[in-house]
């Protein structure tokens, strides 16, 4: 049944979703709690397990006295190193999409104690309170070791690392002579930055809930996680279970930022029980045990940068000095950036790494570029100082037109309209370049600036599509959304390819019975998933435009894929938009219940090999200091971000919102204290680790500068989660000198480096 | 397991009477630190004893023209209550200081004095302390003790008490009005708290089982000429790194009156008469508010990392003490570098 519209719209209107602000389809579900997280499954015959982790940083343990704790009334097992069956032997069972090189720590699989706060042991009862206090009286021996956890001690101990995880690059060969150059330079600087250990501290703790259906049955896994295909490995990996036993489930996530990149060790611990015991088994961790994996390294930098007299840099050095663990070398990329965000003839990049008594590092919100453009960025600000030119213009006189390190061509780079955009937005120009000279209600002003970049990454994966008779459209992939709106654009795609409203699609996500898609990570979400979910709805078109073109009187008949657009709920001609069929229409006039595709996408290795593929953004900050006092405050940022296409106006806002705000925590109050004598961090809780409440936020704004980029993906999206992070510490510190004259080069800026 | 009873009693004699029957008993108030406490097994009552039926929510006027602040009214509800606003703004801006919105409507007046002290090491069985294990010896000397205190601290103990709204009573030398089977008894501000000594584990000198009823405020509010400034790591939910609670009366230029607290500290809010009398009968001026300033911080000793709290609390003293005075603020760096010792 085929119709031909009247009066069609003359506009297109409806259904282009893509690049409009549209609320999160999720927010309802968030705001009203029925949004479920893994600890909220609530499965019948529940068992709950706490876990217990060691007092101790290095050693073993000589004597668990799990008796006295089996005796208590509602007690179930105490999980051990002495009583964990045997498991996978290998490394490499261990190890997960994004481990690093070495051999990964295995949850109660020895008496060795290799870190503070290791977990030792899984007390599991009847009732969370009961698993709690059992937790509490279980008395555990050990025999200490000395312990060295503070890198300061290490300076000496570097080494590079070979074989980093996936997506570590060494830094590049050195290319000029750097030395001659510096030396020759009429302008010189040089310096070293530090910052301590940064936890995640997502508001959902990691938890995860396994309903044993019984014996030959598979387990339901309900994980915290940002890749439910990675925990799925390393579970079925570990216990020798098949893809089918295990089902990965991880509907929404309380926020990620990297710390649900890898299996964290709960995930472990729950599966080990409900297998041992044959019931289902809930491990939450408590906010403490957040602090007991991964972090941002502890890292030290060295910054040595030289320019001529016209402000052209002459040399560029950046070193790195980052702890790991004693069992893996967990790497980032720190320094290779300042190889490329700008143009130098000198360069010469150094990473290192020291192992000490802690856990793995793990990879956090832009991890490597947050630490090593802080260092970039505010050593840039320091040589723009001394070589008398105003910070902005010494970037604008040094930018990179071409990717040095790799060079090739950038696929698109909008950085200097960042720069003049966020220049105007924030006005820039009414800067006086002299420290000290701003003043306003008896507070010293300042305003810095900085610039970041990050990559643009499209991995491979794929989705479904699922349309049904009545309209409805269904597209599914094991992605994830950590907060990020990945459920809402992923919609906006889907609507928008087929022509749907956005009310008659639904996108599932977070489950191993969907199809494969990466951990959410990277900020490669967007181009990946986004990807995919257009390639199986463009399947999907070509099916319904083959039905349609069955139907009677088609006015689609003998025409191409390429000929035809979906439109407002329409399959209509290009070259005579009135003729046209109804696309809800197209399944029943067929008498098909369903039509349904499945595909996916992958990076086009041929299109992008020639080209060095990021994003970039420009940061300008306004503070405020009270210099007798100490206290600064962030009272205005201009964020002016290039990350191709912006899918969604308002989440992309929203993420780069986020991201200012952890750049204030980063660059004022976060880090986390290491009690160097006890090996073990101190501040761990929200109460004594700040991030940013709403009266430290003040006025931010967020610019995106138009960039089309028809190399990264075909959607032309370079994603968002990272980028806006970057820039945010060093701007605040250049700020903070511009209004003092006082250069504080170790993070975070507190009340006593300032007074 | 570690269950706990509950019981609520309805008259002050008989809460006390249950206190004194069981001595694993704890008071419970708003619960705000308790609850803390007892969840990092740093505190393990076996019963509770909930004092929100008590009849001591009251906030009320007394015949000496003071206020009495019920021990059970809310810290929010004593903040905005028109006579506290009116009378005590110190008080006010000291609660307003304090924590979140959220915990200040759970938190009682009497609950406020009875905070434990904040130290990372107290809070973690997993490190030696004194304070909640006698004799173990202190983690934070030696260890990481940025948020420790410069004063008053013992060998045994030097953290610090965390609260504002403590700061500002012990500015206003309120008096803590107490009941035991003994029957009631008066203890001032200032002797409420104690300093570690060698008896790091007591915070206060509360006789076993006496229950805080309420507080009260003598006349003198020092409704004119007040400030309470809070220094901290971020601008809300955060402990003092420095505060001063700075209250003054003035004839013209000439101060007639004045208090000073500090908190952040030490062990307890802290004041010194002899840095106040360096204030009365002098002009409001900052030398005055220096001489000030360093008297109250004489004998201060800091530790690695917090040693600059000392120059800082003798800042913030000067600024409160100006702001307080309604001078002007002009920023003087000369002024701020002349007063680096």
């Amino acid at each position: 049944m085929s119709q031909t519209i009247a009066n069609p719209p003359v506009v297109r209107l409806g259904t282009d979703y893509i690049g409009k602000p549209t609320s999160r389809v999720d927010g309802t579900a968030k705001v009203t709690g029925a949004a479920k997280y893994a600890a909220e499954y609530n499965v019948p015959n529940l068992l709950y397990g706490v876990v217990v982790c060691s007092h101790i940083t290095k050693g073993r343990i000589t004597k668990i006295h799990a008796a006295d704790v089996l005796a208590v009334p509602g007690v179930v097992q105490v999980f051990s190193h002495e009583n964990v069956p045997s498991l996978a032997w290998f490394d490499h069972n261990y190890k997960d999409d994004v481990a690093p090189g070495g051999s990964p720590f295995r949850p109660l699989h020895e008496p060795e104690i290799r870190f503070n706060m290791q977990p030792v042991a899984l007390v599991v009862a009847d009732t969370f309170e009961l698993a709690r206090y059992a937790a509490s009286i279980l008395e555990i021996e050990y025999e200490v070791e000395p312990h060295e956890t503070d890198l300061e001690k290490k300076r000496d101990d570097g080494y590079e690392p070979g074989r980093g995880k996936s997506g570590w690059m060494p830094p590049p060969p050195p290319r000029g002579n750097p030395n001659q150059a510096y030396r020759k330079a009429p302008h010189q600087h040089e310096a070293e930055y530090i910052h301590l250990a940064q936890h995640h501290n997502p508001m959902e703790m990691f938890a995860t809930t396994v309903e044993w259906l019984g014996d030959g049955q598979k387990l339901n896994i309900f994980d915290k996680t940002q890749g439910a295909y990675n925990v799925q490995q390393y579970i079925t990996k570990i216990f020798g279970l098949s893809k089918e036993e295990a089902r990965v489930i991880t509907k929404y996530t309380g926020g990620g930022f990297g710390s649900g990149l890898r299996p964290q060790y709960q995930a472990f611990m729950a599966v080990l029980a409900a297998l041992e015991l044959k019931q289902s088994v809930r491990v939450s961790l408590t906010r403490q045990q957040m602090f007991s994996f991964g972090h941002r390294p502890h890292t030290l930098q060295y910054v040595k940068l030289a320019a001529d007299d016209n402000g052209t840099l002459q040399a560029l050095h950046h070193s790195a000095l980052a702890e790991t663990s004693q069992f893996e070398d967990f790497t980032e990329n720190v320094v290779n950036w300042s190889g490329m965000l700008y143009q130098c003839e000198n360069v010469k990049l150094k990473y290192q790494l020291a192992k000490a008594d802690v856990f793995s590092p793990l990879d956090m919100r832009a991890p490597g570029a947050a630490t090593g453009s802080y260092a970039l960025e505010v050593a840039m600000d320091e040589l723009a100082y001394k070589a008398g030119i105003d910070p902005l213009q010494f970037r604008l006189l040094n930018y990179a037109d071409r990717d040095q390190n790799a060079d090739k061509p950038f696929s698109s780079k909008k950085l200097r309209e960042c720069y003049h955009q966020g220049a105007a937005k924030f006005g820039w120009d009414k800067r006086n370049p002299k420290p000290r000279s701003m003043r306003k209600n008896g507070k010293l002003v300042g305003y810095g600036m900085a610039t970041g970049v990050w990559d643009a990454t499209q991995k491979k994966a794929a989705a479904k599509a699922c349309f049904t008779a009545d309209g409805r459209l269904t597209v599914s992939s094991a992605s994830n959304d950590i907060g990020t709106g990945t459920y809402t654009i992923m919609t906006q795609i889907a609507a928008q390819t087929l022509g749907l409203p956005l009310e008659a699609v639904t996108f599932v996500l977070g489950d191993t019975n969907l199809p494969e898609a990466p951990v959410q990570g990277g900020s490669w979400t967007a181009a990946s998933v986004g990807s995919a979910v257009e390639a199986v709805c463009q399947d999907l078109g070509k099916s319904l435009l083959k039905l349609a073109q069955k139907m009677d009187d088609s006015p689609l008949k003998g025409v191409d894929f390429e000929d035809v657009q979906f439109v407002n709920g329409l399959i209509r001609r290009n070259d005579d938009i009135q003729q046209s069929v109804v696309i809800r229409d197209v399944l029943q006039a067929n008498g098909e219940k369903e039509l349904t595709a499945e595909s996916g996408a992958a990076p086009d290795m041929m299109k992008q090999m020639g080209y060095s593929m990021h994003a970039h953004n420009a940061v300008f900050v306004e503070v405020q200091v009270d210099e007798e006092l100490g206290t600064l405050h962030v009272t205005r940022v201009v964020n002016a971000v290039a990350a191709g296409r912006i899918l969604n106006p308002k989440t992309a806002r929203s993420q780069v919102l986020g991201s200012i705000v952890w750049g204030i925590g980063m660059a004022l109050m976060e880090e986390t204290i290491m009690d160097h004598g006890f090996g073990r961090f101190m501040n761990h809780n929200l109460a004594e680790y700040h991030i940013p409440v709403m009266a430290d936020i003040h006025d931010l704004q967020v610019v995106f500068v138009e960039e089309e980029d028809e190399i990264v993906n075909p959607l032309g999206v370079k994603g968002i989660g990272e980028v806006g992070l970057l820039g945010v510490a060093a701007a605040i510190s250049n700020a903070a000198f511009h209004a003092t004259g006082k250069r504080v080069r170790d993070l975070p800026v507190l009340i006593n480096k300032l007074m | 397991m570690n269950s706990f009873t509950y019981s609520p009693p309805t008259a002050v004699d008989a809460a006390v009477r249950e206190r004194i029957n069981r001595p694993d008993s704890a008071y419970i108030g708003g619960g705000t630190n308790l609850i803390d406490l007892m969840k990092e097994n740093v505190a393990h009552p076996t019963h509770l004893i909930g004092l929100k039926k008590l009849p001591l929510a009251e906030i009320e006027n007394l015949p000496d023209g003071g206020l009495r602040l019920g021990a059970m009214a809310t810290n929010a509800d004593t903040a905005w209550h028109p006579e506290v606003e009116k009378r005590y703004p110190l008080l006010n801006q000291a609660i307003l200081a304090g924590a979140t919105p959220q915990l200040r409507n759970m938190a009682t007046n009497g609950g406020n004095l009875m905070q434990r002290t904040r130290c990372y090491y107290f809070y973690d069985l997993a490190t030696p302390c004194n304070k909640r294990e006698p004799g173990t010896g202190c983690s934070a000397i030696g260890g990481y003790n940025r948020i420790h205190a410069i004063l008053g601290a013992s060998e045994q103990c030097i953290a610090t008490h965390p609260s504002d709204m403590c700061v500002a009573l012990a500015a206003l030398e309120a008096v803590v009005r107490v009941s035991s089977p003994q029957g009631e008894r008066s203890i001032s501000f200032a002797n409420f708290h104690r300093l570690p000594g060698d008896r790091p584990e007591l915070d206060n000198t509360l006789r076993p089982g006496e229950l805080i009823t309420a507080l009260d405020l003598p006349k003198k509010g020092f409704a004119k000429n007040f400030t309470y400034l809070k220094l901290r790591d971020r601008s809300s939910y955060a402990f003092a790194v420095v505060s001063v609670a700075a209250a003054l009366e003035l004839d013209g230029d000439i101060i007639t009156d004045a208090r000073l607290a500090l908190g952040g500290v030490a062990h307890k809010p802290w004041r010194k008469a002899e840095a106040e009398q360096l204030l009365i009968g002098k002009p409001a001026t900052l030398v005055t508010f220096r001489q000030a300033a360093a008297e109250l911080l004489a004998g201060a000793e800091g530790h690695a990392h917090n040693a600059f709290k000392i120059e800082l609390a003798k800042r913030a003293i000067v600024r409160a003490l100006k702001q307080a005075t309604e001078m002007d603020y002009v920023l003087d760096t000369n002024a701020f570098q002349n007063s680096n010792p």
